[in-house]
């Protein structure tokens, strides 16, 4: 079923994607009275990017928690927390901060589970922010979900509209595994139908075919899910389909390479760094599966192995766009 | 009321108990490992068992512990089962994490044991954590996080100490200063005279205590619950200890001599305790013989136990990762034990 059929069979409502996710917050704090929110100003300032903006009032310091200015502190609170009975949700501001609590992640949060023998589930959710596009250089602007996806134990997923913003940071924090949720700070003000229903959540591992297509299947993530249906549409000649993986790990295998086989022509746009990233996996699994259904070389459009720049024109050049994803298209098909 | 007491004469006696088990277990242990019967590493807690159990001593059955990579002593002290401990050392399915996690990974955290910790310095974070769901909850516990003094040079550990102390979470920290971290002096990776000296940055009370004595310990840690409970948040206690093996069984101990460790020998917290319990009339040197008989055989029942328990099934290595599982690692499973993961498998 594509993402529009889905939505024509529920009620929706128009909203932003950080209205998305905070309804989303907003309905599983209201649920679940072990679920609680921290991080560095997600309380009374109301999240550095508004996105829990108002819970701090609806819930209170308990479960809306300001936290000091401390990574590894918290988001180890928080797995020793998920291991102990609660149900954290913690934000680290911006994902180029994750470094420094990456100890915790990998050793503890990733691992506790596996290394207890299966003894304890991990409850644990966490929301951070990534991607350029707002002049915020090097240190605020990184795209590294790859890194979560790809370290065993942890689970990772990065809407592209605002529905499944709602329904993944709902499945997130129904999971008793850690998952880990990013949000790309250049769509906070898209919009999109989200269902109302409180009951509506985007299981994990599960794509969503944005875009009906026969000719080129596009994979692309977050930000660039918008701009992949903007060329889509503006390609008269072609007919693009446009695949939200939705779940970067779990990874919807099936729905991708079903795509392929009809198309044979495969695009994987993502804003991480291009070298051993998400582009990467995708085009392994697609080879592995649907190898002799390719007709063209499979594409990749991401940021080409530098760090976001500051100055405008710096920022532009490396960021992947539509016309990188036109461009792509074009020269497959 | 806690397993056991150092303020009764029976909790005195099971003190002493576990303090012998723990020494038993870990000799055992260690000739184990040179005859090459345990895989990867150990490291001993010999010399160091008065910090862990009288830290128990003076916890409720359903408190939490977070432990360090030396933590054979804070399993046994907190009431865990020398054979499952035995069959997890031994790498068997029995054992307390089904053979995944071995010396450095014990945990039960149904009996809030919350882990063995291969990271120097993880396990604050963890007691922390604990102490927010219990605060969180309004459950009647107490979160430890052990950590040797090594670790007290972490920036987690200092995070972690932060937010306890600023959250007033109900956690202890029990610092186990055996002199060494590593192969290095505590003198020389730390500015302060006393590691509990790092309290004051928190303005939580900081103390040191003789950490060969488990009653002294068992009353820093207890006074420390109780101003836990009362939600004054948390209190760092560092116990001067020693170790007696080296870092991990096999180090040559370069950077101490026979001098030393004799003289922390002579006040081995188990003898002096045994004088103690002697001189109080609550022991006789025939109960004592018959209390080290029972645990030799405990420990010896543990090491059958553990040699007679099934290794696991290879395939058991794919399971666990997660509370859902995820259809790649099946998939991976699926092809590596169908064909031996050959080139051409299915990917899917």
């Amino acid at each position: 079923m594509t993402a529009q059929a889905e939505l024509e069979t529920e009620q929706t409502e128009t909203m932003t994607v950080r209205e998305a996710i905070r309804q989303g917050l907003r309905e599983e704090l209201a649920r679940d009275e072990d679920v609680y929110v921290m991080g560095e100003d997600v309380g009374l300032f109301g999240g550095v990017l508004d996105v829990t903006d108002g819970l701090f009032d609806e819930f209170g310091e308990e479960r809306l928690r300001d936290t000091p200015i401390s990574e590894a502190g918290f988001v180890g609170a928080a797995t020793g927390a998920a291991a102990t009975g609660t149900r954290p949700v913690v934000e680290i501001m911006f994902s180029d901060f994750m470094g420094v609590s990456m100890e915790q992640i990998m050793n503890q949060m990733a691992k506790m589970r596996y290394m207890f023998g299966g003894k304890t589930a991990m409850p644990v959710t966490v929301r951070t922010t990534e991607g350029g596009g707002m002049g915020a250089a090097s240190q605020h602007s990184g795209t590294v979900h790859a890194w979560i996806a790809h370290f065993p134990g942890l689970k990772a997923v990065a809407p592209g509209t605002a529905a499944s913003a709602k329904g993944l940071t709902k499945a997130a924090i129904r999971s008793d595994d850690p998952v880990f949720v990013f949000e790309n700070k250049m769509i906070y003000e898209q919009q999109g139908e989200v269902p109302v229903d409180e009951e509506f959540t985007v299981p994990l591992g599960e794509a969503s075919v944005e875009r009906e297509g026969e000719d080129v299947t596009v994979v692309a993530t977050q930000r660039l899910v918008g701009e992949s249906l903007d060329v889509a549409e503006g390609l008269a000649d072609l007919d693009v389909e446009v695949i939200d993986p939705r779940s970067l790990y779990p990874l919807d295998t099936d729905t991708i390479v079903d795509s392929v086989e009809k198309t044979g022509r495969l695009v994987v746009a993502d804003e991480s760094p291009l070298s051993y990233g998400i582009h990467a996996e995708v085009v392994a699994r697609v080879q592995e599966n649907a190898f002799f259904s390719l007709d063209a070389p499979i594409q990749r459009v991401g940021t080409p192995d530098t760090h976001i720049p500051f100055s405008p024109p710096l920022e532009q050049e490396v960021l992947p766009d539509g016309d990188g994803i036109r461009e792509a298209v074009r020269r497959i098909a | 009321m806690s397993d056991y007491t150092l303020d009764t004469e029976e909790g005195r006696l099971e003190a002493l108990r576990r303090m012998l088990l723990i020494r038993e277990f870990d000799t055992t242990a260690g000739e184990s490992f040179a005859d090459g019967e345990i895989p990867g590493f150990v490291h001993l807690y010999i010399g160091e068992e008065a910090v862990g159990v009288g830290t128990c001593g003076a916890l409720e059955p359903d408190d939490y512990i977070a432990s360090t990579h030396r933590g054979h002593g804070h399993c046994i002290a907190k009431g865990l089962d020398p054979k499952l401990m035995m069959a997890e050392l031994f790498g068997r399915r029995e054992g307390y994490c089904n053979g995944k996690g071995g010396s450095m990974h014990i945990a039960d955290v149904e009996s809030g044991m919350l882990g063995a910790n291969g990271i120097v310095g993880a396990g604050p974070p963890m007691a922390t954590g604990a102490a927010l769901s219990i605060d969180y909850q309004d459950r009647d516990q107490v979160a430890v996080g052990f950590l040797g003094d090594g670790a007290v040079a972490q920036g987690q550990v200092h995070e972690a100490v932060n937010l306890a102390s600023t959250w007033d979470l109900p956690a202890v920290f029990v610092v186990e200063n055996n002199q060494y971290g590593e192969g290095t002096p505590v003198e020389k990776q730390h500015n302060v005279e006393n590691l509990s000296d790092t309290a004051a940055a928190h303005d939580i009370p900081g103390v040191t205590v003789d950490g060969m004595d488990v009653t002294a310990v068992a009353e820093a840690v207890g006074e420390a619950r109780t101003r836990a409970r009362a939600g004054d948040g948390p209190t760092l206690i560092e116990a001067e200890t020693y170790r007696y093996r080296g870092h991990y069984e096999g180090d040559e101990q370069r950077y101490r001599d026979e001098e030393e460790i004799q003289r922390w020998k002579n006040r081995d917290p188990i003898e002096s305790f045994k004088s103690r319990l002697l001189d109080r009339g609550e022991l006789t040197e025939e109960s004592f013989e018959e209390l080290q008989a029972e645990v030799e055989t405990t420990i010896a029942d543990a090491i059958a136990y553990a040699r007679d328990a099934d290794l696991p099934e290879p395939a058991e290595a794919y399971e666990d990762m997660f509370a859902e599982p995820v259809p790649e690692i099946e998939g991976f499973a699926a092809r590596t034990r169908a064909d031996g993961g050959r080139p051409g498998g299915d990917g899917r």
